[in-house]
């Protein structure tokens, strides 16, 4: 063994790969990738005021009356998954698009047929009413298994002064957080087969509504909202800080994830921050608010472990910075791709 | 959580290092061995802590970034075989072969799944009769028993659909590499506390002699490290070069026998290509005598291009601890995790990831500011 040498000419590296002359599966992971494709591709073609505002769902005044519309397409897999399926999941998945944009969600439409009952327990819970809708079924082979596309309408009242979206984001804003991180991540990879693990944990998909209906109605003055779908925490506030050219500094001792998640996350080798939710949401409010504004977040069952977890500064731009928990700072990056789980 | 906050105790890590930047008089060069330690490094921000005479170099413990060209591509062009279901841990997905990576060939249709434990493979194969389901068994000695384990159960269960395609790596012969190497750098190891766990350090005592360096096996946690750290720092400061175990918790000085035992049982020692660093003579491991029928590399003969290099990317110094990823001219520029010129910009345990994902591309300060916050 001693006469192990390296050998400089061997050093071999691979060319390099190019990810823009084809879709990959990455550019669907909510990360970088689809960031890009939203930048590069949509945005040029379609630019508008609307789409400009670049939130979760556009906003549009209709005869002095401000109308919220959003749409989304749901493929998750497994169909059931432990805490829902891809019904109620269709359904909150768009009425928190709408309640993001602080509006309250009058119609859905367009809507496959199928795991009927949890979207018409969801639909009821969030009393929305199902209006429209369209079913397509196709060979087999072409699309195997279910797909749900859901589209909603809300109205955004009078009592929301301030249009709520990035550009009303500022420096000394406090970032809270509605409750504990990962949940819904983590249900859906402890039942994809050949990751099976055994896990207490639900999916934490619910209706967002009453909380941002809760915010608003006690008139606190929302800057910013954004439900932590996929790509997570991480990915919804590089966003933010991208769009604005800001900073956004989290301490880690401060964000919220259970137990059981974190123990996944740390056997499986990924961070809770990038882990998806769907009834989480970040909350962006003047720090003079952030104390008011959690005390009423906390007195709704879908918030009530919200927490807050940073704040805004005017720089370095376009940067997420944590503070881990032995006081180091590090950068939290936009993903790459999705997680994956490690070898070792 | 327990077992796990304790090792992340912000008021524990700025005790060690305190005592670190007490001993330290002078410059000292240490390599963490495992990528898993570098991410710790890098995530927890642990060289803000740290005195800056200490520099941390990062070492070739990344399976990923070590797995041979070919050997991608071999993976690649087996997945691609209409009965074939190819199983891998997830981060050997998005490595970049010749053309293509793992990815690539899932996204043009290849039947290629993410496993937790080659064990579910085996599953797999039990319940696909009529598929060959091959495992890419990568890795150091720490995921040699659970691949051993998997061959064993195949035969004992007459499995016959099932291989696994192996590239298997050892610690100590490629820190003896990096050693006699000329321009090495390194003063004193924190060698791998899984890896260990596995193996025990017995055998570690004879290059800690041989080339009087000292050996620290370390964990994982924020405060392993820094505990690991002072170790070290303490026997080079003193004039030491000894064998010591911080990750008492995990490490014993036989290691697991059962474990050694099953992977002496099934595989043997074999030399080994090394992404970016050439071949090391007894490096690695393939599979022994009659275990041989399962080995993919046999069973799925494969010619492929020779591999072609890029000529940007300096992955075999990274992996040598001879330059950091922010020294590439490439890095964060031509090299990105989406467009990447090598594997450790996309492995988990991959050092030039390390830095993209958490570390200042730019020389930026992540220090807050002093002063509260300017409002607009």
């Amino acid at each position: 063994m001693a006469d192990a040498k390296i050998n400089p000419f061997n050093l071999s590296c691979p060319v390099p790969r190019v990810a823009d002359d084809r879709i990959v599966l990455a550019h669907g992971g909510g990360g970088r990738l689809t960031h890009q494709l939203i930048e590069k591709i949509f945005m040029p073609a379609f630019s508008n005021a609307a789409l400009e505002q670049r939130h979760d769902g556009a906003v549009v005044p209709v005869n002095g009356t401000r109308l919220a519309f959003t749409t989304d397409s749901f493929v998750v897999r497994p169909l059931i998954f432990p805490g829902g399926n891809i019904g109620d999941l269709a359904v909150n998945g768009t009425v928190n698009d709408l309640a993001m944009c602080g509006a309250r969600p009058l119609l859905e439409m367009e809507t496959l047929r199928t795991v009927v009952a949890s979207m018409q327990q969801a639909a009821a819970n969030a009393n929305v009413q199902l209006v429209t809708g369209d079913t397509k079924v196709v060979d087999k082979g072409k699309g195997d298994g279910i797909f749900v596309n859901t589209s909603g309408i809300g109205v955004i009242e009078s009592n929301v002064k301030m249009p709520i979206g990035p550009a009303s984001v500022q420096p000394g804003d406090a970032v809270i957080v509605s409750g504990d991180l990962g949940r819904h991540g983590i249900a859906i990879l402890s039942v994809r087969e050949g990751l099976e693990f055994e896990s207490p944990i639900l999916s934490d998909c619910a209706n967002l509504w009453p909380a941002v209906e809760a915010l608003l109605n006690a008139g606190i003055e929302i800057h910013c909202l954004r439900d932590l779908t996929r790509g997570g925490l991480a990915t919804t506030l590089n966003e933010i800080a991208s769009d604005r050219n800001i900073c956004i500094r989290l301490e880690e001792a401060l964000i919220p994830v259970d137990e059981v998640v974190q123990g996944a996350c740390e056997i499986l080798g990924l961070d809770p921050l990038y882990v998806a939710n769907e009834g989480r949401f970040a909350l962006f409010v003047a720090e003079a608010q952030a104390q008011a504004a959690m005390e009423i977040m906390r007195r709704v069952e879908v918030s009530q472990r919200s927490v807050r977890v940073g704040k805004v500064e005017e720089s370095p731009g376009r940067t997420v910075i944590l503070q881990s928990r032995i006081g180091g700072n590090r950068v939290v990056d936009m993903l790459s791709g999705e997680q994956l789980p490690r070898i070792c | 959580m327990k077992f796990l906050s304790e090792y992340r105790d912000p008021k524990a890590a700025e005790k060690l290092a305190a005592t670190i930047r007490q001993k330290v008089t002078r410059p000292w060069t240490i390599m963490e061995i495992c990528g898993g330690q570098t991410h710790t490094i890098v995530k927890s921000g642990l060289e803000d802590l740290l005195p800056k005479e200490i520099t941390l170099v990062h070492g070739p413990g990344c399976p990923v970034c070590v797995t041979p060209i070919e050997l991608i591509d071999k993976a690649v062009a087996i997945s691609k075989r209409p009965d074939a279901i190819f199983c891998s841990f997830g981060d050997m997905l998005r490595v970049p072969g010749s053309a293509k990576s793992l990815f690539d060939a899932k996204a043009e249709g290849a039947d290629v799944r993410i496993v937790y434990s080659p064990l579910d493979a085996l599953k797999l194969a039990k319940a696909n009769p009529q598929k060959q389901v091959v495992f890419f068994a990568v890795g150091f000695e720490t995921t040699a028993p659970a691949n051993a384990m998997a061959v064993w159960q195949a035969d004992h269960d007459g499995v016959e659909n099932f291989s696994i395609l192996v590239s298997h790596v050892l610690v100590p012969p490629a820190m003896e590499a990096l050693l006699s190497s000329e321009q090495c750098v390194v003063q004193g190891f924190l060698a791998a506390g899984h890896v260990c766990t596995v193996m025990g350090f017995e055998e570690y005592f004879p290059i800690a002699e041989k080339y009087k360096v000292p050996i620290v096996v370390t964990g994982f946690e924020p405060l392993d490290l820094l505990e690991g750290i002072h170790m070290t720092v303490s026997q080079l400061e003193e004039g030491r070069h000894g064998v010591e175990n911080q990750y008492t918790r995990a490490v014993r000085r036989e290691g697991n026998r059962p474990a050694q035992k099953t992977i002496s049982e099934v595989f043997e020692i074999s030399p080994r290509q090394w992404r970016g660093l050439g071949e090391i003579p007894a490096s690695g491991l393939q599979l022994r005598g009659r275990f041989q029928k399962y080995d993919a590399n046999r069973r799925f003969p494969f010619r492929g291009e020779p591999a072609k290099e890029s000529a940007e990317c300096i992955s075999g110094l990274i992996l040598q601890g001879l330059k950091k990823p922010r020294e590439c001219a490439a890095f964060a520029v031509k090299c990105t995790p989406e467009n990447p010129l090598g594997a450790p910009m996309v492995s988990s345990e991959g050092a030039c990831a390390a830095y993209y994902h958490y570390g200042r591309r730019e020389n930026q300060s992540l220090q807050p500011e002093l002063s509260g916050p300017a409002r607009r």
